[in-house]
C-alpha cells in the first residue's frame, strides 16, 4: 500500500492545488489535428447506378429529341469526367413543351379536382422518397455536392415539399378566407445548379399542387438528376404534359421567359439575369417571382456561446461549398469575441475533410464547374488585393477536379468587394462591430436581403434584430434550416415572391 | 446546436482499419467499472482479471487502463492487479449523491487513498451546486484535490440532475479550476447518464480550459455506453474537437461495464471475419 503525501484536511482558497503538468505557454496552446486516428475511405459506390449515356427533353409525357439534334456534355466536377451528354434544346422545343403543357392545363390538369391532384402529388413524394439514395448518388456525381448533404437534406427536402404541397392540393378553397383561388394556367420555371433536386420540387411541386401545368429547365450543369425526376413522373402516371422538362443553356432560358403562352415565370439564380427577365417581362401579363442573390450577414454578439455560433458559422458559409444564395458570407462579430471565435474557426476549419463528394465523411466537395471556381479565386485575388488577410484550410485537393479549400478573410472592410458581392463558394468575410445598432445598420447596407442570421443569448435582442434586419429569413441560434411550410424569400435585390408555405401557394394562384 | 453538432460526429463513417484501431484505442481508455451494493473481493477479482488479460493474445488487446470500485474494494483490487500497468480507480466523497459533510467526504476519500488508489472518482454535491453555493462546491473540489495530491482527480458532475447545458458548462468550469484532473459524466445511478450533447458541452469547456490556461484536463463520460459503436462515436467526437493530444488514456477515458465485451466481438469480427457468440467471451 502507497502512502500518500499530502495530509492537509481543509484548505485554503490560496491552497488550490500545484497540480498537473506544467501550463502550456500561451503561444504553444493550439490543437493538434494530425494523424494519430484517421478514418479509412467510405465510398458511397456509384457501381449500380445508371446514368444514361444521353438525356433526352421530356416533352408531353414522352423522352423526345431535341430539335436542333445538339447535345452538350454533363461532367463530374469531382473528376472531370464526363457523365452524359444533354439534349440542347431551344425556342422550338420549348414552344412545344409549352404547347404540351396547355394541352394537359386545358385537358386534364386545370380540370381535376384538388384532391386527385394531391394524389399525384403524394406518389411523386413517395417515389422520390424510395430512390432517395441513388438519386443523392446522382446529384453529388452531377453536382459535386457531398453525398452527406444530398442524402441527409436535399433530398429528403425535395421528398418533403412534394408532400406539403400534396397536402394543401384540396384545401386550397380554404387556405384564403373570402377569397376564391384559381391557377394561372402555365408556369415556365428555372432553376439554378446549387440544389437541382430541391429548387426542382421547391418550384414545380406549389406549382402542380394549384393546378398550374410546368415547363422546367434546370441550370446547365446540373440536368441530370431533373430529367430522372421526369423518369418518376412518368412512373408516377402524372398526365402528359402536366410538367415538361426542357434542359439547355442560357437561351433555353430565355426561350421559356419570353414565350407568348406562358402565364408565369419563377426564377431562381443570379441577380444580374434576374433583372434581364424583369425587364423583358414588363409590359407583359405574365406573373414573376424571382429568388436571387444575397450576401447575408451572421451577426454574433458577446454574449452567445462561442462554440454553438462557431457551428453556425461553418453552417452559415460551408454548407454545400458555399454555393447557397442565403449564406452567411458576411459575419459579424462583436470586438470583444474576436479573438476566441476566430482562433475556434480555425481549428474548426482544420476538420472539415475536403475532397471526393462520394466519400460519406467528406464535408466539403467539389466546387459546381470550372467557371465558379475561377469566380472564387477571382474574388479571393480582390480581396487579397484589397488588403484583407486571407486563411485557408492547408489540405490536399484531388488533382483532378474542381475543388475550393474553405477560407476565411479578417480584416474586411465594408467597401471591400468581398463584403459586398456575392462569392458564392466556401470563403468567409470577417468584420467586426461594437453595438448591436452598428451591426444591424451595416447589415442592412447591402443591395440585397435574402438572408440573416442573429447569435446572442438574449431573448429580446433577438427579437430586436430580427425584426430590424431587412431579410426575408432571419435565423436566430442556427443557420441554413429550411422547411416546406416556412415561406422563403427575399427584400430588395434578393428578389421578390414566397417560396413555400401558404404565401408561397398564393405565387401560383389567382383570385376572384 | 449542441444536439445537431453532436450529431454529426455519429455520421462520420469508421469502416475497416479505422475501426479496428478505433476499437482499440476506446478499449485503451476503459475503466472498467464495478460499482454495486452487492460486489464482493471475488467479484473484484475477476473484473481485474478481465481488465488484464481482456481477449486471446491473438486479438493485441491491451489492457484497459483502470478498474473503478468503491473504497472498500480497492486494496482488492490493488493485490489482483499487482504488476499490471492497470490502475485502480476508486468512487469516493460518499458517492453516489455527495450529500454529506466535507470531514466525511474527505475520510471517504482518505480511506480509498490510504488503501493505494492511483485515481479518485469524486462526486460534487449536486444539491449545492443548484441552489447556487458555486464557491462550497469549489472548496469542496480543492479540498479532495488537496488530499489527493498527485493521484488522479476526477471530478464527477452528474450531468443528468444538473439538466441544463448551461448548469453543466459551468459546473465543468468550476471543477477544473478547482483542480480537477478529470471531469466526468455520470455515476451510472442516474438516468440519463452520458449523452454526446452533454460530453461535447463538457470537452468545449476543457478546450476553453486549455486555451485560457494552457493546462488539459482528460474527460470521461460515463453510463451508458454500452456499444463499439458508441464508443467509435465518442472517439470521432474528442478527435474532432480537442485533437491528436487527447486520444489517449491520460486524457480520455470512458467509463463502463457491459462495453468492453461489445468491443472485444467487434475487434474479434474484424480478425476472424465473423461475429462469435457471446458465450466465447467471459462475463466479466
Amino acid at each position: 500500500m502507497r502512502k500518500n503525501k499530502t495530509r492537509k484536511i481543509t484548505p485554503s482558497a490560496a491552497d488550490v492545488p500545484s497540480h498537473r503538468t506544467a501550463p502550456t505557454p500561451p503561444a504553444e496552446r493550439t490543437l493538434r489535428f494530425g494523424d494519430r486516428w484517421n478514418y479509412a475511405p467510405a465510398p458511397e459506390a456509384p457501381v449500380d447506378i445508371k446514368i444514361r449515356p444521353r438525356y433526352e427533353l421530356f416533352i408531353g409525357g414522352k423522352f423526345v429529341k431535341p430539335s436542333s439534334g445538339k447535345y452538350f456534355p454533363s461532367i463530374n466536377p469531382a473528376n472531370e469526367e464526363q457523365l452524359a451528354e444533354i439534349a440542347q434544346g431551344e425556342a422550338k422545343d420549348v414552344d412545344l413543351a409549352v404547347k404540351a403543357a396547355r394541352r394537359a392545363y386545358n385537358g386534364t390538369w386545370g380540370k381535376m379536382s384538388g384532391r386527385e391532384r394531391g394524389k399525384y402529388l403524394f406518389r411523386i413524394a413517395r417515389l422520390i422518397q424510395e430512390k432517395i439514395r441513388d438519386l443523392a448518388v446522382l446529384e453529388s456525381l452531377d453536382g459535386g455536392k457531398t453525398i452527406r448533404e444530398s442524402r441527409n437534406i436535399d433530398l429528403p427536402l425535395a421528398a418533403a415539399h412534394f408532400f406539403y404541397h400534396a397536402g394543401w392540393a384540396d384545401k386550397l378553397d380554404y387556405a384564403f378566407a373570402g377569397r376564391r383561388p384559381r391557377p394561372l394556367g402555365v408556369a415556365g420555371q428555372i432553376i439554378p445548379w446549387n440544389f437541382p433536386m430541391m429548387m426542382a420540387a421547391w418550384k414545380l411541386a406549389p406549382a402542380l399542387a394549384c393546378g398550374n401545368t410546368c415547363v422546367l429547365k434546370p441550370a446547365e450543369t446540373t440536368s441530370i438528376t431533373a430529367m430522372h425526376l421526369a423518369e418518376i413522373f412518368a412512373e408516377a402516371d402524372l398526365p402528359e404534359g402536366v410538367v415538361n422538362i426542357v434542359t439547355g443553356a442560357g437561351n433555353t432560358g430565355t426561350a421559356i421567359v419570353n414565350h407568348p403562352d406562358i402565364n408565369k415565370i419563377a426564377f431562381t439564380g443570379s441577380t444580374g439575369v434576374g433583372k434581364l427577365i424583369a425587364k423583358s417581362l414588363a409590359g407583359t401579363r405574365k406573373r414573376l417571382t424571382l429568388e436571387l442573390g444575397g450576401k447575408a450577414a451572421n451577426i454574433i454578439c458577446e454574449d452567445a456561446p462561442i462554440d454553438q455560433a462557431v457551428e453556425g458559422i461553418i453552417q452559415g458559409i460551408y454548407f454545400n461549398q458555399g454555393h447557397v444564395c442565403c449564406a452567411g458570407s458576411r459575419l459579424f462579430v462583436q470586438e470583444g469575441i474576436v479573438e476566441p471565435v476566430i482562433r475556434r474557426l480555425r481549428n474548426r476549419l482544420r476538420v472539415l475533410r475536403v475532397g471526393d463528394p462520394l466519400d460519406k465523411n467528406t464535408d466539403i466537395g467539389a466546387i459546381n464547374s470550372r467557371r465558379q471556381l475561377e469566380r472564387i479565386r477571382e474574388m479571393v485575388d480582390s480581396g487579397r488585393r484589397e488588403g484583407a488577410e486571407y486563411y485557408e484550410q492547408s489540405c490536399e485537393l484531388p488533382a483532378k477536379g474542381f475543388y475550393h479549400a474553405p477560407a476565411f478573410f479578417t480584416g474586411v472592410a465594408d467597401s471591400h468587394r468581398i463584403a459586398q458581392e456575392e462569392i458564392f463558394g466556401p470563403v468567409l468575410s470577417i468584420m467586426t462591430f461594437r453595438t448591436p445598432e452598428e451591426a444591424l445598420e451595416r447589415a442592412n447596407n447591402t443591395p440585397y436581403g435574402l438572408s440573416a442570421g442573429v447569435w446572442t443569448d438574449k431573448g429580446s435582442k433577438v427579437f430586436k434584430l430580427a425584426t430590424q434586419l431587412r431579410a426575408g429569413v432571419v435565423w436566430a441560434e442556427t443557420y441554413n434550416k429550411f422547411d416546406p411550410a416556412s415561406p422563403f424569400g427575399g427584400y430588395k435585390e434578393s428578389g421578390f415572391g414566397r417560396e413555400g408555405g401558404k404565401q408561397g401557394l398564393a405565387a401560383y394562384l389567382d383570385f376572384d | 446546436m449542441v444536439e445537431e453538432r453532436a450529431a454529426a460526429f455519429t455520421k462520420r463513417s469508421i469502416k475497416t482499419s479505422a475501426k479496428l484501431e478505433g476499437l482499440h484505442i476506446a478499449f485503451s481508455m476503459l475503466d472498467l467499472t464495478t460499482l454495486e451494493g452487492r460486489d464482493t473481493p471475488g467479484k473484484v477479482m475477476t473484473l481485474c482479471h478481465k481488465a488484464m488479460h481482456p481477449a486471446h493474445e491473438r486479438y493485441g488487446v491491451s489492457p484497459v487502463a483502470a478498474v473503478c470500485v468503491y473504497p472498500n474494494l480497492v486494496s482488492a483490487a490493488k493485490a489482483f492487479l499487482r504488476g499490471s500497468p492497470v490502475k485502480v480507480a476508486s468512487v469516493a466523497t460518499c458517492f453516489p449523491s455527495g450529500l454529506s459533510a466535507l470531514q466525511t467526504k474527505l475520510d471517504d476519500t482518505r480511506t480509498a487513498l490510504d488503501a493505494g488508489a492511483d485515481e479518485i472518482d469524486m462526486v460534487i454535491d449536486r444539491g449545492a451546486f443548484l441552489r447556487g453555493e458555486h464557491a462550497l462546491v469549489h472548496d469542496e473540489i480543492a479540498a479532495v484535490k488537496s488530499l489527493c495530491g498527485d493521484v488522479h482527480l476526477k471530478v464527477i458532475l452528474e450531468t443528468g440532475e444538473l439538466v441544463t447545458y448551461d448548469n453543466v458548462r459551468a459546473a465543468s468550469m468550476l471543477a477544473m479550476r478547482a483542480g480537477a484532473d478529470f471531469i466526468k459524466t455520470s455515476t451510472g445511478k442516474v438516468s440519463p447518464a452520458a449523452t454526446l450533447p452533454v460530453t461535447l458541452v463538457m470537452l468545449e469547456a476543457i478546450r476553453q480550459f486549455f486555451f485560457t490556461t494552457g493546462i488539459r484536463i482528460g474527460m470521461k463520460p460515463a453510463g451508458g455506453i454500452r456499444t463499439a459503436k458508441q464508443a467509435l462515436q465518442y472517439l470521432v467526437m474528442v478527435r474532432e474537437t480537442l485533437g491528436d493530444d487527447w486520444l489517449t488514456p491520460e486524457l480520455f477515458r470512458i467509463g463502463a461495464s457491459t462495453l468492453a465485451n461489445d468491443i472485444l466481438m467487434q475487434i474479434a469480427k474484424s480478425s476472424d471475419g465473423n461475429y462469435q457468440s457471446g458465450d466465447y467471451f467471459s462475463l466479466s
